[in-house]
């Protein structure tokens, strides 16, 4: 309420140097730095020599150098989070299974095929959202992902890593359908 | 009246059953993304790119026009019942339109804004088939040299006067600049960032960043704060149809919502932020309740913002159609599509491509209709949306990110690519970076960089080309204006400081 607030457009920060914003304004000076190293990289003909392929990404290492410059100042003097963003701490635990989630994910994607993946990313991210039941989750997970495989995937015929059940179910299928004489 | 045969034609072919069955198949899956918090339109259109193999243009462009549109409406849907607005455009329908909800009145509030909707809609969609053809005319004249400018200055607005901060909305630009330039440049064959991956020499997909940013980056930002606080859903109360009074005070906001969103939209800065709070502002200061304002909720300002919202929606399409200049994400990622299909949107798209520019103007309209049916008398399918369970939800959508993404190469490599893009979207979110500008980096970078050689093959190496074009130079000054003029303004408001040093 502003009435609660003499003067709520004058923000005052406290604390100066903010050590999340300076983090990351030090990593988007750290990508221009790299721009700039591998632009050393491209080779360029002579007959280019005037627009070749160097001047775009030199533009682009150099802007966000220097944006990254503005940053690095604004993170010393106190940051530009809004209060509400940096007084919510994250929530680690939540954040470790989705990573987790997606980690195994392509750890399992072309040794065991897009179905199993997904039950085991979504049993994961699930987990990191509170849910209590992976028994039920994964039963979700796979109807959603063999749905989601033999609706979405075969009808646009993209191929998205069959694995033992994709190929399994297809077999039964293929017997089911000779058996009915289809 | 050309325009008007031209759209006649348009209605001939939209109607048929088939591209009516692509239009209700786009409208329903928009509103569908639009109610569901953590979809949005960018990633669904990044999603259904594959498509663009398998059917004609003139089917994925209906689809994806639906879905366009539909995630307008939907979207506020949700920020009416839910008060979270699932893009920066619904913000100011939340305001107004929540408090109306929470007092009882959540049905003439989803109401006037699905109206609001269809007539800003539909007046825009026609403000399109008028105004593009001017705008084409203009174009045909401009050099290379203004064309890049042009792109500057829509770079500029874009990322930087849109958001809360220049710097930041620059450097979500560049990084998007940055992401465009991976690959083997076209014309020289110099392979540029590969970092010696093979996978990386076709360039980045802008599906991977698309769906990295807005879906893994959303659900990772989600995901950490949400045991911080619990949404809630309120239920559904009074009646859909609006009363003679409620009508009464809607209709003007409509028309005026209309008058502010297309035009904006329309402007190479594109964009449905301004338009949204403008309206809003105006509102408040034209309406005869004000104390309804921010107390149990104004429908004025439910009614207005949201016409602007879907006007500039339309708008923000001419830019695109007319000068293959995208200024949302969406905008982006639609321009990737047509270019899948090795259709450039420029001045020419009107003469090469009429029968599909037509085609899709004409079956906005008629999205339009069907948005407003499955908006109004539906609408209690789509609250049933909202009630899935978050867990499900965000796992769900994940796996949808994975099948989009793996679908196109099946190449570990690009989930992982997928999965970093969404560490550094989470990232972005977490520090207020917008991920907009990246997406339009992306996609207008290359083409900024390709009108760049052609201007300075033109002339012959002489960089003042861009200078010396009285259009390049206006287009210029004004993008210079654009980031400086906050800065300056400030700086000449400044209190005096009364003799102390």
């Amino acid at each position: 309420m502003p009435t609660d607030n003499p003067a709520p457009q004058q923000i005052v920060r406290g604390g100066g140097l903010q050590v999340g914003e300076l983090l990351v304004a030090l990593g988007a000076l750290a990508l221009a730095i790299v721009i700039f190293w591998q632009t050393q990289a491209i080779n360029v003909s002579p007959i280019y020599a005037k627009v070749g392929p160097k001047v775009m990404p030199l533009i682009a290492a150099v802007g966000l150098g220097l944006l990254s410059i503005a940053l690095i100042v604004s993170a010393l003097r106190g940051g530009w989070q809004s209060e509400e963003e940096r007084q919510t701490r994250p929530d680690w635990v939540a954040l470790a299974w989705v990573v987790a989630g997606l980690t195994l994910n392509v750890a399992l994607i072309d040794a065991a095929g897009f179905t199993v993946a997904s039950v085991v990313m979504f049993v994961c991210v699930a987990r990191a959202f509170n849910s209590r039941r992976p028994m039920r989750d994964a039963l979700i997970a796979a109807t959603f992902a063999l749905v989601a495989y033999f609706g979405f995937a075969k009808t646009l015929t993209i191929n998205i890593g069959g694995g033992i059940v994709e190929q399994a179910i297809e077999q039964a299928y293929g017997w089911l359908a000779g058996k009915m004489g289809l | 009246m050309d325009s008007f045969y031209h759209l006649l034609d348009g209605f001939g072919t939209a109607l048929t059953l088939t591209n009516l069955g692509w239009a209700l198949l786009g409208c329903t899956l928009g509103t569908a993304i639009g109610v569901l918090p953590g979809l949005g339109p960018a990633l669904t259109i990044a999603l259904l790119l594959p498509i663009t193999f398998k059917v004609d243009p003139t089917a994925a462009f209906i689809l994806f026009a639906g879905i366009y549109y539909g995630a307008m409406y939907g979207g506020s849907t949700t920020s009416i019942l839910l008060n979270t607005p699932g893009e920066s455009a619904s913000i100011v329908t939340a305001l107004e339109g929540n408090k109306m909800a929470r007092n009882g009145r959540g049905g003439a509030a989803l109401a006037t804004s699905a109206i609001g909707s269809f007539v800003a809609g539909t007046l825009g969609t026609l403000g399109i088939a008028f105004l593009a053809p001017i705008v084409v005319k203009l174009a045909l004249g401009i050099w290379a040299a203004d064309y890049f400018s042009l792109m500057v200055l829509a770079f500029v607005t874009a990322s930087a006067v849109l958001g809360a901060s220049v710097i930041r909305g620059l450097t979500s630009l560049f990084f998007g600049i940055w992401l465009g330039l991976i690959g083997v440049d076209l014309q020289t064959g110099q392979a540029r960032f590969s970092f010696g991956l093979n996978e990386l020499l076709d360039g980045i997909n802008v599906i991977v960043v698309a769906v990295g940013l807005f879906a893994v980056g959303e659900t990772l930002y989600v995901a950490a704060r949400f045991r911080h606080g619990k949404d809630e859903l309120i239920p559904l109360r009074g009646s859909l149809w609006m009363t003679k009074d409620e009508w009464k005070r809607s209709w003007k906001p409509w028309l005026r919502g209309t008058a502010l969103g297309f035009p904006i939209g329309a402007m190479p800065a594109g964009g449905a932020e301004i338009p949204t709070f403008l309206s809003y502002y105006i509102e408040r200061k034209l309406t005869a309740k004000p104390e309804e304002f921010g107390t149990v909720g104004a429908i004025e300002g439910v009614a207005g913002p949201e016409a602007a919202n879907n006007a500039s929606t339309a708008g923000v399409l001419v830019p695109m159609l007319t000068l293959g200049l995208p200024t949302s994400a969406t905008a982006a990622v639609m321009l990737s599509a047509f270019q899948s299909y090795g259709i450039n949107p420029g001045p020419l798209l009107f003469e090469t491509q009429a029968a599909l520019v037509w085609t899709l103007i004409a079956s906005l309209v008629i999205g339009n209709f069907m948005l407003l049916v499955l908006n109004l008398p539906m609408i209690a399918v789509w609250v049933q949306l909202l009630k899935i369970p978050a867990p499900q939800l965000y796992a769900g959508i994940l796996v949808f990110a994975t099948i989009g993404t793996y679908g196109i190469t099946q190449s570990w490599v690009d989930l992982v690519l997928l999965y970093t893009i969404g560490v550094i979207g989470y990232l972005m979110r977490r520090f207020d970076f917008p991920t907009g500008p990246v997406i339009i980096g992306m996609i207008l970078g290359p083409l900024a960089e390709q009108s760049f050689r052609q201007a300075m093959t033109i002339s012959a190496g002489d960089w003042t080309v861009f200078f010396t074009r009285p259009l390049s130079l206006t287009l210029l000054v004004l993008a210079a204006l654009a980031i400086g003029g906050p800065y300056i303004y400030r700086w000449v408001r400044r209190p005096p400081l009364g003799g102390v040093e």
